[in-house]
């Protein structure tokens, strides 16, 4: 396990690829991508710890990982390439034409460390839900991750599916909100209230936990208790607290970035603020 | 022709139940999924013996797609089973996305498809099921004509790796297929030969052909009558090989004309050998409450209306 210093330098160059990915494709959601970033770091060095080299469709002995909110990707993207499921370089290709980095997370591309496709939002915790209880018939005691936005909950589905969940006790699964409070049209709590989310998920039966996910060393605490409480009849959600567009002060928790590219000028802000830890790819 | 004989009028819904318990039994890693319609889908003996396998959804369509999606992934092979209706518009983004986009080993089993759902009316009566799902790369679309033949491809689809629309109906119809038979996804099979026009059928119309086609040559019409089960991927080859000797083609379905078989087999045509095409199909409008035999006759999808069509194809091929 790396110390929070290793993770946070990890996460400071997923951040820097971020901002480059998405200015180099002159689109792209940088807002939701740099409020996550620290999360994907501590999900994947940390606590997953997948064998990028042994890949496949059905994932069998292993922990998984669905992204349902999938158009912060350059994140996810950014962290597979960075722990080694492919060459960093590729990151250059994202949202260009020929690339397997597709604007939103696809499988026909065959990139690996991606094993649906998502973007159209509501569908991730329904397909996790599938391939845990698929875990849970196959005797494979790991775990299941996905994420989602918050925005995304306004979509019914993940309601149908929030009430399958704890009825079912699909215990192995965990479910994160990312919560940054923005969606496109403006705060959540105007576009769509959520109400008392953690009372919601409660009255539905799962097991429910908050955090700060842009803090690394109580992503990794929380995670790892998060992971004692699986297994044990009920499924668990964490509703993470993120800024969008953290790290970057001038994107910082302004809904207006989360489906803009930064100009080169912007973008050279932004960079002056991430240090390049591991060399840019 | 060559004659065929009803069995004994069977539900092509029981022919999917049958192949599901068989499935069971044979296959461990089979799973069924349904959304509050077991009894309707005839999946209650595979919930009985199988419990461990089976997967009570409740009234969650979508949520049902996206976890047949997710049980993929760990190799198994998810069969949902819900009406055609809440099988396919109600859950179209999720059947793109999740399924089809994502090219997952998902068997989505339709029953109560076409006007012959009867009396619930058309809330219920889904004629646009084959026209959004043949849409769908990746996704093969299959409507088999009775109980031996749903049976048949409900076995087939288990063993073939990729998306599937199957879809079948309520009604008791005539089964006359062979009970034994090998069901090859994607071929078309020549029922009857003949030599002046080709009737192409899918599904509860394909006895329809048969009985048409049977009194038109009383009245000295040869038709050659080819069932079409597999909508996606078309057999090209069956149907050109057909109209390069007939000239002429009637195309017969239970589904709107826009999107159907009809339509596929008019594109072929277009494409590749132009002749004169006539559709029996639902011309653009929604079904109503009914018995099916009522409704067969209202919406045109009657032997009569099959023999009226290869008359007028016949005359434009004349002409």
């Amino acid at each position: 396990m790396p110390t929070t210093e290793e993770l946070q330098r990890i996460s400071t160059q997923v951040r820097r690829d971020i901002i480059r990915m998405v200015n180099g494709a002159a689109s792209g959601h940088p807002g939701g991508s740099l409020g996550v970033a620290d999360f994907m770091t501590v999900l994947y060095f940390g606590i997953m710890q997948p064998d990028h080299a042994k890949f496949d469709m059905n994932g069998k002995n292993e922990d998984l990982f669905f992204l349902s909110n999938g158009h912060v990707c350059p994140a996810w993207y950014s962290v597979l390439a960075r722990y080694g499921f492919f060459p960093v370089t590729e990151l250059g290709t994202f949202r260009k034409l020929g690339s397997r980095l597709q604007g939103h997370p696809a499988t026909l591309e065959k990139l690996p460390g991606v094993r649906v496709a998502s973007g159209s939002l509501g569908q991730g915790l329904s397909v996790s839900i599938g391939a845990a209880i698929a875990k849970k018939m196959n005797g494979d005691n790991h775990l299941v991750f996905t994420l989602c936005g918050d925005g995304e909950l306004q979509e019914g589905s993940n309601w149908e599916a929030l009430m399958f969940a704890p009825a079912k006790k699909i215990d192995k699964l965990v479910a994160v909100v990312d919560y940054n409070g923005k969606q496109i049209d403006g705060p959540v709590d105007k576009v769509m209230p959520l109400g008392n989310l953690r009372a919601k998920f409660e009255a539905f039966g799962w097991e429910v936990t908050e955090m700060d996910g842009n803090n690394i060393a109580e992503v990794v605490n929380v995670l790892n208790t998060v992971k004692s409480r699986t297994g044990k009849g009920k499924p668990n959600m964490i509703i993470m607290h993120t800024h969008m567009g953290y790290g970057v002060d001038f994107m910082m928790d302004n809904h207006e970035w989360h489906g803009v590219p930064p100009t080169n000028e912007q973008a050279a802000k932004a960079l002056n603020q991430l240090q390049e830890t591991l060399g840019d790819y | 022709m060559k004659e065929y004989t009803n069995s004994g009028s069977k539900d092509t819904r029981s022919g999917f139940g049958e192949a599901m318990h068989e499935l069971g039994k044979t296959n461990p890693d089979v799973v069924a999924l349904c959304a509050d319609l077991t009894g309707s889908m005839k999946l209650d003996a595979f919930a009985r013996d199988f419990p461990e396998r089976f997967i009570e959804i409740g009234i969650a369509e979508a949520n049902m797609i996206g976890i047949a999606a997710g049980l993929t992934i760990g190799g198994k092979i998810p069969f949902t089973g819900t009406f055609a209706n809440f099988s396919t518009g109600r859950v179209y983004d999720q059947i793109r996305q999740s399924v089809a986009y994502s090219n997952k080993n998902v068997k989505i089993c339709a029953s109560h498809a076409g006007i012959t759902l009867g009396e619930d009316g058309a809330t219920h009566q889904n004629m646009e099921d084959i026209g959004m799902m043949k849409m769908l790369p990746n996704m093969t679309v299959i409507n088999p004509c009775d109980f031996n033949q749903t049976r048949a491809a409900t076995l087939a689809v288990a063993h073939y790796k990729g998306p599937v629309y199957l879809r079948f109906g309520r009604p008791k119809v005539p089964n006359f297929t062979p009970a034994d038979q090998k069901f090859e996804i994607g071929k078309a099979l020549l029922l009857s030969e003949g030599r002046d026009v080709s009737i192409f059928a899918t599904g509860h119309l394909v006895w329809k052909a048969l009985e048409a086609c049977r009194i038109l040559e009383e009245q000295g019409v040869s038709s050659e009558v080819i069932n079409i089960h597999t909508i996606k991927p078309l057999d090209e080859k069956v149907v050109l090989a057909s109209v390069r000797k007939t000239g002429c083609a009637v195309t017969a379905e239970e589904h709107e004309r826009n999107g159907g078989l009809g339509d596929s087999i008019a594109q072929l045509l277009v494409r590749k050998y132009p002749v004169p095409v006539e559709m029996v199909a639902v011309d653009d409008s929604f079904g109503e409450s009914g018995t099916p035999e009522e409704l067969i006759k209202k919406f045109g999808l009657d032997t009569a209306d099959v023999i009226s069509a290869v008359k007028a194809v016949l005359a434009r091929k004349k002409s």
